[in-house]
């Protein structure tokens, strides 16, 4: 996996720490190294992405080799520890792992991290495949430590989550690196205006200086015209490199541009690439970085070379790229007879799949508890970022809203102060609480938000597959550690009302949503019980048929995947019941049995 | 020479493993691999695919429509999905039990799988139908539908190995206890 193969380059480059926040598709990054760690290794998931990268920051500062890795919108979060460190600097080599996601298959946004690298004016390294992104990332800190600053380090998806059988080298060769330790010098650590006026000039001279070096990168490359007298060329990276040079397979291909280094751009490599040509098209994923910076260096050096791609709508300006989409873009371009589209017999309609929560999943009980106990009130529903944001589908359709991490607590304040007859709730999960929702729940004390807070407690970072966080009392060292109690917390800020009940004892949960909410001021309620991944089910629940009416009620209510439509009636899927007995809980005629919780 | 697999299906059924298997049993041959698989929020419940991608001079281990030598379906509309990758002449392994999305349940839907079945009879010349939650039940495991797949795919000839490659490379990756369940899944045969 190219995540594996990242961490298994960090290694080799004589990392000492790495920390991150779980994110797709970066999540494993860290956690491989952490399963390949021999030891000398310091790996820990932070409480968030602004955590990590200070810690991070910390650890260069002593000389150390560290990796702080997150996806995309993650470095949101982190953007402020950046922002600074980018005129500070580091003294060993740092390298902050940002996966961007095209599509978005996994996020809330398609930003492009590369316009955070011109942004923090750090260097930026993009790889295109798996070996690639194993050789890059040791190079990356080589250039880190070389020019004293923090270096990006940004693959998408499809190189994060794609495998290949790659070259790797023997542990012998490992680099070692052994930290000098923190030197005291305030007017190297501290910033302060002057500093940053200072560092801003040296600044500014190095990436002139980076990107003559990177010119010359071998990474940053021209594959010659296979037809010399063709004027036209393409301009690549990352993932659609690898798609361009599929369709360019035994064609009389023309001139590619494959940038690896998209800050600072390698401006010489550009400029002869340029020359002779009179039409490029660029061929990128989420935002034309390339494309604006060839279309600069032609208005420079008064280059007339007709510029295509995104803004010119010659390549979708959305989503991802495919081996098809590019290999349709390049060959409209070339004026290429596009492979006719063969007609086929209509296929029958297809289902739909959209995700849903998983059998026996807690969060669905908790939202149905909420949804039960306020029937008929006006309420709205903050969601959050995590496996609960599925309980937005049909028939649960409990989150209103749903924004970005830790968002849902402080959108539920702002809805009650215009909307104060709303019954305010904002849900959030257990690791989404530690990463970014307390301060919310400070703000809503604070200035007497009227509000429940619902934190879905399942023991776990479910969504991206399972991370300790501070409540779980593990750590990615394998320590076992006190946990942090979501209730002392809460009770630690203000909040008087704090109740913790199990979802899946539905009755017990409709009543205490009744109870809590009705209180005033900011009360929570933590809904406990284990993601139903991590734990050993129980037998699947048993329709009993001659009580069972058809009234289909379980099925409408619930919408659990466990539960299908046989021959006309509700029956249980048994390769997916968990045995969770709410659906039992949920029949008006006590036709479903077999289950602990059923009475 | 190159040979390019999807395997598809429906998050949890296997695919995943079923992939590693074959990148893991190629990598032993000096076979160059390349793959790639859905990860994260589609998993669940949701359409899932893998790309696997044997042989030399490979860039990415996406290929375009119209390449697959193989299609190894775990369900019969996730096939009809990604029929369109198939080359022509290409062979496809399918399993025939549907599996039912909440959405189509909820509505009332009477999928049964059987229309996509026909529909992959009329349109594929080579075409492989398994009955996976018999052979499953005969087997006495739920979780064995990967294998039974496994083994079909490579008893069609496509990849360049044998189920007693495959079955070395599966007894190093799964724990002891499930090595004998999954050995008599890849050798199902009838």
């Amino acid at each position: 996996m190219g995540n594996a193969a990242i961490a298994r380059g960090a290694i080799a480059a004589g990392l000492n720490l790495v920390s991150g926040y779980p994110g797709t598709p970066s999540t494993e990054v860290l956690e491989t190294a952490a399963k390949s760690n021999n030891g000398s290794l310091y790996v820990e998931w932070s409480v968030n992405e602004k955590a990590a990268l200070e810690l991070g920051a910390g650890a260069a500062y002593c000389g150390a080799r560290s990796m702080v890795t997150m996806k995309q919108v993650g470095l949101n979060v982190a953007s402020d520890p950046l922002m600074s460190l980018a005129y500070i600097g580091v003294k060993g080599g740092m390298v902050i792992l940002v996966a961007d996601d095209p599509g978005p298959i996994s996020s809330q946004t398609e930003q492009d991290t590369r316009h955070f690298a011109s942004f923090s004016k750090l260097p930026c390294f993009d790889p295109s495949s798996v070996q690639e992104a194993y050789d890059m990332i040791q190079e990356a800190f080589e250039f880190s430590e070389k020019y004293r600053t923090p270096v990006l380090f940004r693959p998408t998806t499809r190189v994060c989550h794609g495998y290949a059988s790659i070259e790797v080298k023997d542990e012998a060769e490992y680099k070692i690196n052994k930290p000098e330790g923190f030197v005291k010098d305030s007017s190297k650590w501290v910033i302060f205006p002057r500093l940053s006026y200072n560092a801003h000039i040296r600044i500014e001279e190095r990436n002139a200086e980076l990107s003559k070096v990177f010119s010359d990168y071998g990474r940053n490359f021209i594959i010659s015209a296979k037809d010399s007298s063709s004027r036209k060329a393409i301009a690549t990276h990352g993932i659609s490199y690898t798609y361009a040079m599929e369709a360019l397979r035994d064609k009389a291909a023309p001139a590619v541009l494959k940038v690896s280094t998209p800050f600072p751009f390698p401006e010489q490599l550009a400029v002869e690439f340029l020359k002779d040509k009179d039409e490029v098209l660029c061929i990128e994923e989420l935002d034309p970085i390339i494309e604006r910076e060839l279309i600069y260096i032609c208005g420079k050096y008064q280059l007339p070379v007709k510029i295509l791609g995104k803004l010119t709508h010659n390549v979708k300006t959305a989503g991802e790229n495919t081996c098809a989409s590019v290999a349709a873009d390049i060959a409209q371009f070339m004026g290429w007879e596009l492979p006719a589209a063969q007609p086929s017999n209509e296929p029958p309609a297809l289902p739909v799949r959209p995700p849903v929560l998983c059998a026996g999943c807690p969060h669905r009980a908790s939202f149905f508890a909420v949804k039960e106990a306020m029937k008929g009130k006006k309420s709205v529903f903050c969601g959050d970022i995590g496996c609960y944001t599925l309980g937005n589908a049909m028939p649960l359709d409990m989150v209103d809203t749903c924004l970005c991490m830790g968002a849902g607590v402080n959108i539920t304040q702002g809805i009650g102060k215009i909307e104060p007859d709303t019954n305010c709730f904002a849900f959030v999960g257990d690791s989404t609480f530690f990463a970014s929702a307390i301060t919310g729940a400070v703000n809503a004390v604070y200035n007497q938000a009227d509000m429940t807070l619902v934190v879905l407690d399942n023991s776990t970072t479910a969504m991206t597959g399972h991370q300790p966080h501070p409540g779980t009392g593990r750590t990615m060292m394998g320590q076992v550690v006190d946990k942090v109690s979501i209730q002392e917390v809460l009770k630690g800020v203000g909040v008087k009302t704090v109740e913790t009940v199990d979802p899946l004892k539905l009755d017990e949960a409709i009543e205490c949503v009744k109870r809590v909410s009705a209180e005033k001021g900011v009360k929570a309620i933590v809904f406990k019980s284990p993601c139903a991944v991590l734990i050993k089910g129980k037998s699947p629940a048993v329709i009993d048929s001659d009580k069972c009416t058809g009234c289909k009620r379980c099925i409408k209510t619930l919408g659990c995947p466990g539960i299908v439509m046989r021959d006309g009636k509700p029956a249980i899927e048994n390769s997916l019941c968990t045995g969770c007995g709410l659906c039992s809980q949920v029949c008006p005629f006590d036709a479903i049995g077999g289950v602990e919780n059923a009475d | 020479m190159q040979t390019n697999i999807l395997i598809c299906g429906v998050g949890g059924q296997g695919i995943v493993l079923a992939s590693k298997l074959i990148a893991a049993t190629a990598m032993e041959h000096e076979i160059p691999v390349m793959s790639a698989e859905t990860i994260g929020m589609a998993q669940k419940g949701g359409s899932v695919f893998s790309f696997l991608r044997l042989g030399d001079d490979l860039y990415c281990p996406m290929f375009p429509e119209k390449s697959a030598d193989l299609i190894i379906g775990f369900e019969p509309a996730e096939a009809v999905r990604m029929l369109p990758f198939l080359k022509d002449g290409g062979q496809i392994v399918v399993n025939t039990h549907p599996i039912m999305p909440v959405t189509a349940t909820l509505k009332g839907s009477d999928y049964t799988g059987l229309e996509m079945i026909d529909y992959l009879k009329k349109n594929v010349a080579k075409a492989a139908f398994i009955d996976g939650e018999s052979a499953c039940r005969e087997i006495g495991s739920p979780k064995v539908l990967n294998m039974i797949m496994l083994g079909e795919a490579v008893r069609r000839g496509v990849l360049p190995f044998t189920i007693d490659d495959i079955e070395a490379t599966m007894i190093r990756t799964v724990k002891p206890q499930f090595a004998e369940l999954n050995s008599k899944a890849l050798r199902y045969n009838k």
